[in-house]
């Protein structure tokens, strides 16, 4: 393998597994409440912006990597408790209606609170060089991000498919009105994965700082790439929001590299395709 | 419609249309701006409201209307290149689009019909012949004999009329039996299809009327701009033609244009009060979605205890 080939393929697998982190809380809050949260870049935002705050006044990225997060994760379930819930017996698309107004909302927020322009956030200062691997040199911040990622996959699987937990969140991913027959809080679960969706948002949004910076239409730019990730994937389907990641990761970046002029189109395209041969994307359940 | 509410109409229109004698150029071009912006609201609530798509990737067609207008007009400036040939393209982009979107419902035609608008705004954005990120500017009005549209009363007439024109079609759309036939789709497609309805011609046809009267706002936009870019693609712009129709109130058509006002003069007022206005239009569409789901015409049947 060429070593610029190699060092693409790398920087497209950051930006996978970033994907991953993304989508992954979107496929989930789909899962379990049929809802589209389109304010799921917004929560990518402010957990960058959140971190911004939280490197300048401690110097600790790692203590942002676990605070930031956890704030979002608060909001997050602040938005299901007082407007969500009450819309859950409306037709399901005005949930994703509602979900719109928070981007406009948040957007405006952050540029109140933090201004309008690019803030860069450093990286820890552990991962602030690169590295020679294979005869490609990467800022070793990605190789942090790569294995942070995957790790946080591992994890994430463990969760879903090995504790009681995970079972819960499976059966009202499943069946949510059976599963509350069953005797769970059903609402509390929608709650906790909401929230849960939301911090794992914010995590991704701490963790691309570094890479992307923070600026206020951030949110915005991500929140397609990860739709598409999760509609490629399959809507609700963890197996799926990786293998999707990964791809879309790779399509882009590689796109970028040697077909500057139709990069942004080809992801579309796969898209398109996928949602016209198979409605439920590759990993997902097929359609009712 | 009753004889009370054509008079109103028509008493609507008529103001509308003495609107530039009373007001300064600022406010008449406001008026303008809200006009197109109705008409393009009016055709996602053709979809949205009676038919039961929701698209978010309505601009594509907007989009389409308004590149081919500039390209056209730039080339000769007549009626043709200014109304036909926009309208045209849009409803062929909508054929297409159409075509693979309506075999699919919900959630995965909301994400169908953003790619779609997605992959025009791509291609525009990094293509030189349409002018990539700057789009294309200097966009000359069309000449009409007899009338000046250069000028603001010139085009105020010219906008009015068209915009009639586009309600009366919608209008006559949605109180149709095929306006009715939507309506069936939209409470229960399954029904509908074993009454023997072919649904999704009836969903396509829709989509195709939608996509050419949007075409038309695009058109009429850059007939006002003068230029268009890339951003009219993006998915920003569909989103901002639902909040409208959500605001004003899906299913009645007035509420489109209603919603578009309301989005338009937020945005131009608050803007000239404070600099968070889009905090205070996401609140606001918050509240809508929350507490008046019927938007500003729900609310108004709901106080005055008219319905439809």
């Amino acid at each position: 393998m060429p070593v610029d080939v190699f060092g693409q393929a790398l920087n497209g697998l950051a930006y996978g597994v970033l994907l991953f982190l993304l989508s992954v809380g979107l496929t989930l809050i789909f899962g379990m409440l049929d809802v589209v949260n389109l304010a799921h870049g917004s929560f990518y935002m402010l957990g960058a912006y959140a971190g911004l705050s939280l490197i300048a006044a401690t110097g600790n990225f790692w203590l942002a990597l676990v605070a930031a997060p956890l704030a979002v994760g608060l909001i997050g379930a602040l938005i299901e408790r007082s407007c969500l819930r009450p819309l859950y017996r409306r037709p399901p698309l005005d949930q994703v209606l509602l979900t719109f107004g928070f981007i406009y909302l948040f957007e405006d927020v952050v540029k109140w609170i933090w201004g309008g322009r690019i803030r860069s956030i450093p990286p820890p200062d552990l991962f602030s060089g690169s590295v020679s691997l294979g005869g490609a040199v990467i800022p070793s911040y990605r190789l942090f991000v790569i294995v942070f990622g995957l790790a946080m996959a591992v994890l994430l699987f463990l969760l879903i498919e090995r504790t009681r937990l995970g079972a819960i969140i499976r059966a009202g991913v499943f069946d949510a009105e059976m599963t509350a027959g069953l005797g769970i809080n059903i609402h509390r679960v929608f709650t906790a994965v909401f929230a849960f969706g939301a911090a794992l948002g914010g995590l991704s949004g701490v963790i691309a700082g570094p890479i992307q910076s923070a600026y206020p239409s951030m949110g915005v730019t991500i929140l397609i790439p990860a739709l598409i990730v999760v509609v490629v994937g399959g809507l609700g389907s963890l197996k799926g929001s990786l293998i999707g990641s990964l791809l879309i990761g790779q399509a882009e970046t590689f796109g970028k590299a040697w077909l500057p002029e139709a990069s942004m189109l080809i992801i579309y395209v796969v898209m398109a395709a996928i949602v016209v041969v198979r409605p439920q994307g590759l990993f997902g359940r097929p359609l009712k | 419609m009753t004889g009370l509410r054509l008079l109103a109409a028509v008493l609507v229109v008529i103001g509308l249309g003495l609107f530039p004698l009373a007001a300064g150029t600022y406010p008449v071009k406001l008026l303008q701006e809200i006009l197109i912006w109705g008409i393009f609201a009016m055709s996602l609530d053709l979809l949205m409201g009676y038919a039961g798509m929701v698209s978010f990737g309505h601009s594509a067609f907007f989009g389409v209307g308004g590149y081919v207008a500039a390209l056209a007009l730039a080339k000769s400036p007549g009626l043709v290149s200014a109304l036909l040939l926009p309208a045209v393209a849009a409803g062929l982009a909508a054929l297409v689009i159409g075509f693979f979107s309506i075999r699919v419902s919900g959630v995965y035609f909301i994400m169908l019909t953003l790619a779609f608008s997605q992959m025009f705004h791509a291609y525009t954005f990094q293509v030189s012949w349409l002018g990539a990120e700057d789009g294309l500017v200097g966009i000359p009005r069309p000449a009409m004999p007899g009338v000046d549209l250069a000028s603001l009363r010139g085009f105020h007439g010219y906008l009015l009329v068209l915009v009639v024109l586009a309600a009366l079609l919608l209008w006559r759309v949605v109180s149709s039996p095929f306006g009715h036939v939507l309506r069936g789709i939209h409470e229960n497609e399954a029904r509908m299809a074993a009454l023997g309805y072919a649904v999704d011609r009836y969903k396509l046809l829709a989509f195709v009327i939608a996509g050419v009267v949007a075409g038309l706002a695009g058109s009429l936009y850059v007939q006002f701009n003068g230029s268009i870019t890339p951003d009219a693609f993006f998915w920003k712009t569909s989103g901002e033609a639902l909040l409208m129709v959500i605001i004003g109130g899906t299913g009645t058509l007035g509420g489109a244009v209603l919603g578009a006002a309301a989005f338009i003069l937020l945005q131009s007022l608050v803007s000239t009060y404070t600099e968070r206005w889009m905090l205070i239009l996401g609140a606001t569409f918050i509240l809508f979605v929350l507490f008046a789901p019927g938007g500003i015409v729900g609310a108004l049947r709901g106080r005055i205890g008219l319905r439809a």
